[in-house]
């Protein structure tokens, strides 16, 4: 049965939309812990330490991310690991979140003067409290551009779980658009609403932005 | 005792062997300028004195800490021994006063009233009492580096070293920063500076060492230093620098 696409499709995408924003939500906590991980990794003076954290940051953001969902939705059922849409998709999104946004703050990190290191040393503050107090709360104004950025590219990239049959605003508008016969209507209102997400994301990232007292 | 002793120190960047066997003892209150060429290893001899650099060979002991000694305290020695940078160095985040405060709060474990108290005291002493609310950002060069002296000022170390710290200055600023440096050689502070301000080094220095390709090549009082230079590659740097 084909009928009209009317006001109740909004809102089933308007609900597919909170699993879309839920995906993104799990995968930046996700991918910004394990993140944090492998910036610690890369940094650390330790070099086997290092290795690992390249070689792992390589193979993620070398290969597709639809590849890595493949690998865990398809992949983990060979060893009698069964996981479901969600968890594939929550997996596979922190773990590709990690390895960028680890990137994006070791980057930051260092892109700090080694001078503020120096100062703070020369002042007798412990490494700890140079970390914490001088370095840290420059780094992460350097950060939030990028990390902003990717994470609009995130949101947008959780639309790739639609392939695995996990249920979000892309995959809820295939199913819509078959039953409507109305892809136009049905996609423009799924990209209005990636882009109203979005578009918070990088207002925000822009009022984050204008904190005062930057190094020049 | 002397307040610091150094003992045929040696170091290298890689191949390059910046410091070639250098010794000297500075006594509590004494003023000395450091003076040479850019590549004589002034400034690198001058931050092996709070560790931040290594010496791969000999014995630094700064007002009773080994500094070269591998379990030495680095942080209780920088207490004691404050420097201050040609870049100032700043932290920009912070506003004036809490720049100075930091670490007097985070190392000196004070109340932030007191600390405070402190901060507004040592922006007086430097001249800045207007400005314990702004940023970095928002000040001239030289009242940036008349800051970063009141902030190290505040730790209340018994050394100070200065890194060439009007060479980032536009001149006209200069002078205010070396008024600040004459006021705290007035107080008494054990000071050793590397300059390129030679007639501060003449009136406010007791005395001059000269370096030279990583070796000390003359060393005595300031005035006599610099009036008669005794090797010909003083008479020659001073010819250069005085033109």
């Amino acid at each position: 049965m084909i009928r009209e696409f009317g006001p109740n499709d909004i809102v089933y995408l308007l609900e597919a939309a909170r699993w879309t924003v839920a995906l993104a939500l799990i995968a930046a906590v996700g991918g910004g812990i394990l993140g944090v991980i492998v910036a610690v990794l890369r940094i650390v003076p330790f070099k086997p330490a290092n290795w690992l954290a390249i070689g792992f940051i390589n193979l993620i953001q070398g290969t597709p991310l639809l590849g890595q969902l493949f690998v865990f939705f398809f992949g983990l059922p060979l060893f009698h690991v069964v996981v479901d849409p969600w968890v594939a998709a929550a997996l596979s999104l922190s773990i590709y979140a990690s390895a960028f946004l680890g990137e994006i703050w070791r980057g930051s990190l260092q892109s700090v003067s080694p001078r503020q290191w120096e100062a703070g040393a020369s002042l007798g503050l412990p490494y700890h409290q140079r970390l914490l107090h001088v370095i840290l709360p420059q780094a992460i104004r350097i950060a939030v551009p990028p990390t902003v950025g990717f994470l609009v590219q995130l949101v947008k990239d959780t639309s790739l779980t639609a392939l695995i049959g996990f249920v979000e605003l892309t995959r809820e508008s295939q199913i819509l658009s078959n039953s409507t016969y109305a892809p136009l209507q049905v996609y423009g209102v799924a990209a209005l609403i990636y882009f109203v997400i979005c578009f918070a994301l990088t207002r925000l990232s822009q009022r984050l932005e204008r904190t005062p007292h930057a190094a020049r | 005792m002397p307040l610091v002793e150094v003992s045929d120190i040696h170091k290298s960047f890689g191949v390059v062997e910046v410091l070639k066997g250098i010794s000297l003892t500075v006594d509590k209150g004494e003023i000395v300028a450091v003076i040479g060429r850019s590549g004589s290893g002034k400034s690198t001899m001058l931050r092996c004195l709070n560790g931040l650099e290594k010496v791969q060979a000999g014995r630094i002991v700064v007002a009773g800490t080994e500094v070269t000694s591998p379990d030495a305290d680095l942080n209780r020695l920088r207490q004691q021994a404050g420097m201050v940078f040609q870049s100032y160095n700043l932290f920009p985040h912070l506003s004036v006063e809490r720049n100075i405060t930091l670490a007097l709060t985070l190392v000196r474990k004070m109340k932030l009233p007191a600390a405070r108290e402190i901060a507004k005291e040592m922006v007086a002493r430097v001249g800045l009492a207007d400005k314990l609310g702004a940023y970095p950002d928002e000040l001239s060069g030289g009242q940036q580096q008349r800051v970063a002296i009141a902030r190290s000022l505040a730790m209340q170390p018994t050394l100070m070293l200065f890194d060439e710290i009007t060479s980032a200055l536009d001149p006209e600023l200069v002078g205010e920063v070396l008024r600040v440096l004459e006021g705290v050689a007035k107080d008494g502070m054990t000071m050793m500076l590397v300059t390129h301000e030679m007639n501060f080094a003449k009136n406010v220095a007791d005395r001059v060492i000269f370096m030279h390709e990583g070796r000390i090549h003359e060393d005595g009082p300031a005035r006599q230093t610099l009036v008669e230079p005794r090797t010909a590659e003083l008479r020659s740097f001073l010819s250069a620098v005085l033109h």
